[in-house]
């Protein structure tokens, strides 16, 4: 996947291992300069006010690290219940699947060689 | 109102809340609830599971089914913790005293068909939601 991460959540995950995901990530991007992050959440069968604070924490650490983070996947009952409980993921970007979130984070990459210079890796 | 089924489960610490979830899914699809409706159902439980466990300390769950004349699922989530001082500024979307999003009781309502809330300061809080096939 080159400079990209991609997060697959299998499992339906208790509060403690959402925070530990966080940091680990978190942590990963940094070590591995990665530019942007998937985090495919088509397996989660809910997303609540705990694990949506999560994926925005999520992309909001990512990009002062200088990443970008695109979430794929997302169910649509998911989708639904998520704008009735009142979350808007502020800063999260999304996309319909993993290819699709790959093309959004090549194009945004792309974007920002030419204000700051091709990156030396 | 016609009881079908209850039973009780105990939401102490992180991972009952996960258990809530599941068993919530379960008695969601037997009652041959939609997948959206199934979602709602356990989103909000999965809010009042967590706020059971964060504000009240821990509490009990009570599930209960429901036929006659409607079929649906009530959950009834019971602490005896210290209690909410405001009922009505709680319900608020974005107020909070922990370091949530503030949208638990407020969203769990939008969540579902009935929503009742009871409390008192050092009596503990009782919140009961209903949802309808």
């Amino acid at each position: 996947m080159g400079d990209f991460l991609l997060v697959t959540i299998q499992i339906d995950m208790h509060d403690r291992l959402a925070i530990a995901l966080q940091d680990d990530l978190t942590n990963t991007i940094s070590e591995t300069e990665a530019r942007g992050v998937l985090i495919d959440i088509s397996s989660l069968e809910i997303v609540d006010s705990f694990i949506g604070r999560m994926l925005a924490n999520i992309a909001a650490m990512a990009r002062v690290l200088d990443a970008e983070t695109v979430v794929v996947g997302m169910q649509p009952a998911v989708a639904i219940t998520l704008v009735e409980l009142g979350l808007s993921l502020p800063g999260v970007r999304t996309a319909l699947n993993v290819d699709a979130g790959v093309e959004m984070l090549r194009a945004s990459v792309d974007g920002t060689k030419g204000a700051y210079g091709t990156r030396l890796r | 109102m016609a009881l079908v089924s209850a039973e009780t489960l105990r939401v102490d610490a992180e991972p009952d809340v996960v258990q809530v979830r599941r068993r919530v899914r379960e008695a969601c699809a037997s009652l041959g609830f939609s997948l959206v409706d199934q979602t709602k159902m356990v989103t909000a439980a999965s809010e009042l599971a967590r706020n059971t466990i964060t504000y009240g300390g821990g509490g009990v769950l009570s599930l209960q089914t429901l036929n006659g004349p409607r079929v649906g699922i009530r959950l009834t989530f019971a602490d005896k913790g210290p209690g909410i001082p405001d009922v009505e500024l709680a319900m608020r979307d974005g107020f909070t005293t922990g370091s949530g999003l503030g949208l638990g009781l407020g969203g769990a309502k939008r969540l579902v068909n009935e929503f009742d809330i009871s409390s008192e300061p050092g009596g503990g809080t009782t919140v009961s939601i209903t949802r309808w096939k």
